[in-house]
């Protein structure tokens, strides 16, 4: 292997500071540590040295970590300079590996190394995943969360009963002769049922998670020309949707990205309700309340100055947001349909910083902020939900081998979201906890 | 044996329980078959314990015994106590289990293989292996300088690979006790290159059973009703004997404690790796301190022999303190030591080198079966005999030696399967929960899943093949019938079966699979079932009973064959697939997988491994959909 499978990168992110983090990996690291400072530092500690250049020139004076492989964060050998952080010294010290041999990695490129060797499981990759497209304080929580393998540990610690679970009652079925507890076919029932409760809440979560990953759609609906589109751009900040006194102007769904309480929230300003004139209107319709029925919230916009319409009040619902536009022109009814309305005017502003804290709250609520070890892919639902199944079938199973095929199946489902369990563990277990053998 | 030499189409070499069947087997598929093993009188001799199946074990001797194979007869011939082990559960967990008069085994094992036409038994060693100038195999080499020509051979010398004996701080070379190492074939195999590692193995002392008192220990009866292993054997002849049931007590477990350092293995004399589920004695007092007293089964060695076989006390402890240990237990106070237990290590070679028929890859048209492989057990060494033997026999025929099992089939398949893909840590021994499939490969099934394969391979002979068409046949019958006759919820009723009056018809397979419905309502609700014989009534119970987990077993079957039927080239160079770590290029390196499902069982291999793998192939051009 050359020193080209060797990367390298900035950890500590562009911004200038006052120490900035160079990381290698791969098979040339110790080489290229070697060259550079002199000699190879004890494993793990951080040794002060002077960094040369090929041509013998000094770069910096450096704290240098070396981490051999396998235990390192890649898994390769690997090793971290902490240098000054001046652009220059920084600049230098990569030309440096760039001519010793070294490229700069890809973006994600450490993490997938730390995937490839084993170094993390696949939940705790998705979280290096999701911190890098993170868009807002919240996401950002979450993804790290899962990231530092919070995930990885409670999957990882069911995993483990289960296996556990499946390890007794195998040996009941192996070991008949072997003087071993009687209960275990019992206990095996009994932990998968306590096993299943526990991911049960875990999946009633009301896709707190998945929504805060994916983000929030709130969907604003009214009829025409009520001034939808003036309270997205008020909202929003700027011109997002193009505003015009002629009804029906927007005729396709115009979306603007919002950051709520560090929430990301994709706001959907629609086509107003109304009979069609055209065949392209028409369309724009169906889409509007296609996307409201996929919508977390949807916002009823009703102008003070007119009648609230049919198409709209079909909308009202006790969980809709109802607005009223244009409290500057006149004052607005203060209930619709039994719902108690909140005015506002996209106009001179009024309302709209009680609407944002409405929204934020609302967004909130629904994806829990990031707090907690929440799943936050269908892909882990679905794993989950096929093990909450199998348990059910375990417990109510009638014959040891049979509570067993269940547990199996059980586990080869979370197996999907951690790391396939085989048998040699289940073995293992068997041959730790109970003393086989006549 | 004089200097011309001697040519056969297979060469066995080795007349243990894994030689014995590769013997047979060869010579059952028509190849003119040698047995060469150091002595006659022992061919068939039980090492350890005197007992044949158990649970997983038991499965492997009904699948022998399906391929027509010699295990199961021999040990009906010889059970002097039988018991179907878990009798309690489900049909597909229940092991067969026959404990054998040492001698009467031996017998009908040499009696079969002399009864068998096409096979030659010769006593001699065998020292070497000569290879052509293209690295096949072409002849084997004895001791006395013979040289057997071959059309292909097979290496079954169990323990005896630079074997050693331990009993407490003495040690000495040999293949088990009362028998010379093999020292000439492991410079061989060495000389190959071939990958060797250390294994151990222990056996406890044999008491002389007139010295036991039998009158304060509980007896174990055997079945009353004793069940032939063999599907050929219409009922077991001998006269049935108990089993002494006798404990340790926290005496023996200071005596041992106090007298660790004479142990082979605890004094450090041993670095092989042993069984985890036949630890030595020492083993047990030591990892499971707590615990005041281990179970031991006295089993009785023949009807006319007196020994006994304290099945529990494997041990490597001295001569002096194995006495010790055995006057501190009830029962065997006045206990005479026939022979001292000891602890043997030997090389074995790492089965991850072998194709899944059993020939060693570098090597063609060498075949190696049992404990050489790593494993432990008469029928793990008999299930591989018998597959070498009629992989061996078709190679020498010059056709390809293809005689395979999957996982999906037998436990036969599973066995070769772990072996050439995982290799082993410890002796392998099968377990029921090695098989992912275990609810349709049953000990009671043995013969409609496997034999008709036998068949087509003329290892099974007109006999039994007969015998097992009219069986299939009225199977298949009573199972068309149970899936198609059926009775109205309120007619169900009538005969005391409690289902719900939703005015659908209940089959009788359905009616079978409900959980708790006594045997005489069904049988009384279709009368016809009280006709067939016991066999068939069992097949239609089993399936009904595990109807909706074979369905659901067979999906995940199909979901795997896909990535089955992805071959991965024999000469694919797993250094040049990119993205894989050192360990898992090494972990693909010595197994050498055939497919990308043979692949992803090895354990240990990451998902990202297999990924790597599977788009690696297809950029290869392989297509896979
Ligand atoms: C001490 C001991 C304890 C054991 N304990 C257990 C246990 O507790 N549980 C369990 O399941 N299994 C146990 N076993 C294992 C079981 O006995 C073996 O796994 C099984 O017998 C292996 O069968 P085999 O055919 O591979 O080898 P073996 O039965 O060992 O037969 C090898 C044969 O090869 C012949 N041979 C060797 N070298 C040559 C040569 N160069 N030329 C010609 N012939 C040769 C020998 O004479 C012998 O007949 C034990 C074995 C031993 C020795």
């Amino acid at each position: 292997m050359s020193m080209a499978d060797t990367i390298y990168s900035l950890a500590s992110g562009a911004a200038v500071g006052a120490v900035a983090v160079l990381r290698l990996s791969g098979p040339g690291s110790a080489g290229a540590i070697k060259l550079l400072a002199g000699s190879l530092p004890p494993p793990r500690h951080a040794s002060l040295r002077r960094l040369r250049a090929a041509d013998g020139e000094t770069l910096d004076h450096a704290l240098v970590l070396w981490f051999p492989g396998p235990a390192s964060y890649t898994g390769e050998d690997a090793a971290e300079l902490h240098l000054h952080g001046g652009r220059s010294v920084i600049a230098g010290v990569m030309e440096a590996l760039t001519a010793f041999g070294l490229r700069k990695a890809e973006p994600g490129e450490f993490t997938r190394r730390a995937f490839l060797h084993g170094k993390m499981d696949l939940t705790a990759a998705e979280g290096i995943a999701d911190l890098i497209a993170a868009e807002t304080a919240a996401q950002r929580r979450q993804a790290l969360q899962q990231a530092d393998g919070g995930l990885a540990r409670l999957y990882g610690g069911w995993t483990e009963r289960l296996a556990r679970l499946l390890a007794h009652q195998e040996a009941a079925i192996e070991f008949a002769e072997d003087s071993l507890p009687t209960d275990l076919d019992a206990k095996a029932r009994f932990g998968a049922g306590k096993l299943r409760m526990e991911i049960e809440a875990h999946l009633a979560d009301a896709r707190r998670g998945e929504l805060l990953r994916e983000g929030l759609v709130f969907a604003i609906i009214g009829a025409p020309n009520a001034g939808k589109s003036s309270l997205l751009n008020a909202l929003v900040g700027r011109e997002a949707a193009i505003v015009s006194a002629r009804a029906g102007t927007t005729r396709d769904i115009v979306e603007a990205r919002l950051d709520l309480a560090g929430v990301p929230v994709t706001l959907s300003d629609t086509a107003g309700l109304r009979e069609a004139v055209d065949e392209i209107e028409a369309e724009g319709i169906r889409r509007a309340e296609r996307r409201a029925e996929e919508a977390q919230l949807v916002m009823t916009v009703f102008a003070a100055d007119q009648m609230p319409d049919a198409e709209t009040l079909r909308w009202v619902r006790p969980e809709t947001l109802v607005l009223v536009n244009k409290c500057d022109i006149k004052v607005p009814c203060g209930e619709i349909s039994g719902i108690p309305t909140m005015a506002v005017s996209a106009r001179d502003g009024t309302g709209l910083e009680g609407l944002r804290a409405r929204l934020a709250e609302v967004a909130l609520r629904l994806t829990g902020a990031g707090e907690g070890s929440q799943l936050t892919r269908p892909r882990h639902r679905a794993a989950l939900t096929e093990a909450v199944a199998l348990l059910a079938e375990a417990e109510a199973a009638t014959l040891p081998e049979l509570t067993a095929e269940a547990l199996r199946a059980a586990l080869l489902a979370l197996g999907r979201l951690t790391g396939r369990v085989g048998v040699e563990e289940i073995l293992d277990i068997v041959f730790r906890d109970f003393c086989i053998g006549k | 044996m004089t200097g011309t030499d001697l040519t056969f189409d297979v060469v066995v070499v080795g007349g243990g329980h894994a030689g014995c069947e590769a013997a047979a087997a060869a010579a059952r598929c028509g190849a003119r078959t040698l047995l060469l093993t150091h002595k006659i009188e022992t061919i068939g001799e039980m090492s350890c314990n005197p007992a044949i199946g158990g649970v997983g074990k038991g499965h492997l001797v009904r699948e022998i015994d399906a391929l027509d194979g010699i295990m199961a007869r021999a040990a009906d011939a010889a059970a002097i106590h039988v018991k179907m082990l878990n009798l309690s559960k489900g049909p597909a967990v229940r092991g067969p289990r026959a404990q054998a008069d040492r001698r009467l085994y031996r017998e009908a094992v040499q009696a079969l293989l002399r009864a068998q036409p096409g096979l030659t038994i010769v006593a001699g060693g065998a020292e070497g292996l000569e290879l052509d100038a293209t690295g096949a195999l072409v002849a084997i080499t004895t001791a006395d300088g013979q040289r057997i020509r071959c059309g292909a051979a097979i290496i079954t010398t169990g323990t005896f690979l630079r074997g050693e004996i331990h009993v407490g701080e003495k040690r000495f070379p040999a293949g088990r006790v009362g028998d010379a190492p093999a020292i000439g074939l492991a410079l061989a195999f060495e000389g190959l290159g071939l990958p060797l590692a250390r294994l151990k193995t222990g056996t406890p002392p044999r008491l002389d059973g007139r010295t036991i008192d039998w009158a304060v220990l509980e007896a174990q009866p055997g079945d009353d009703q004793p069940e032939p292993l063999s599907w050929l054997t219409e009922r077991i002849t001998n006269r049935q004997v108990s089993c002494g049931i006798t404990a340790t007590t926290p005496e023996t477990h200071a005596i041992i404690r106090a007298n660790l350092q004479s142990s082979a293995v605890y004094g450090g004399r041993i670095q092989g790796v042993g069984p985890r589920y036949c630890p030595s004695i020492e083993d047990k007092v030591v990892r499971f301190a707590e615990r005041d007293r281990h179970q031991i089964f006295l089993e009785p060695e023949g009807l006319d022999d007196p020994t006994v076989y304290p099945n529990g006390i494997s041990t490597s402890l001295s001569e002096a303190v194995q006495e010790q240990v055995v006057a501190s237990i009830p029962g065997l106070t006045k206990a005479r030591i026939l022979r001292p237990g000891y602890a043997i290590e030997y090389d074995h070679i790492d089965p991850r080198a072998l194709t899944p028929s059993l020939e060693v890859r570098q090597v063609p048209r060498l075949f190696l079966a049992g404990q050489i492989n790593g494993t432990t057990g008469y029928e793990e060494a008999g299930a591989q005999g018998l597959m070498a033997g009629i992989n061996a026999a078709r190679r020498a025929s010059s056709g390809e030696p293809d005689a395979i099992f999957t996982r999906s089939e037998a436990y036969i398949g599973v066995l070769v399967d772990d072996l050439t893909l995982q290799g082993v840590s410890e002796p392998y021994r099968m377990l029921t929960a090695r098989a992912e499939h275990r609810l349709s490969l049953r000990a009671d099934n043995a013969g409609l899943r496997l034999t008709e394969r036998g068949i087509a391979w003329g290892c099974v002979g007109r006999e039994r093949g007969a015998r097992h068409r009219a069986f299939a046949e009225a199977v298949s019958t009573a199972l068309a019938r149970a899936a198609s006759d059926n009775a109205t919820p309120a007619a169900l009723s009538g005969f005391g079966i409690a289902v719900n009056q939703d005015g659908r018809r209940r089959s009788v397979l359905e009616v079978l699979s409900l959980p708790g419905v006594a045997m005489d309502r069904v049988e009384a609700a279709f009368p016809w079932l009280r006709e067939l014989a016991g066999p068939i009534r069992t097949q239609l119970e089993a399936e009904a009973l595990y109807a909706p987990y074979l369905r659901r077993q067979e999906a995940e079957r199909r979901l795997l064959e896909r990535e089955e039927k992805a071959t991965i080239n024999a000469a694919l160079d797993f250094d040049a697939v990119d993205g894989l770590s050192a360990e898992m290029r090494q972990r693909f390196n010595a197994a050498r997988p055939a497919t990308l499902g043979a692949a992803g069982r090895i354990q240990g291999v990451t998902p990202a491994a297999l990924a790597a793998l599977a788009v690696h192939l297809r950029r290869d051009g392989q297509r896979f959909t």
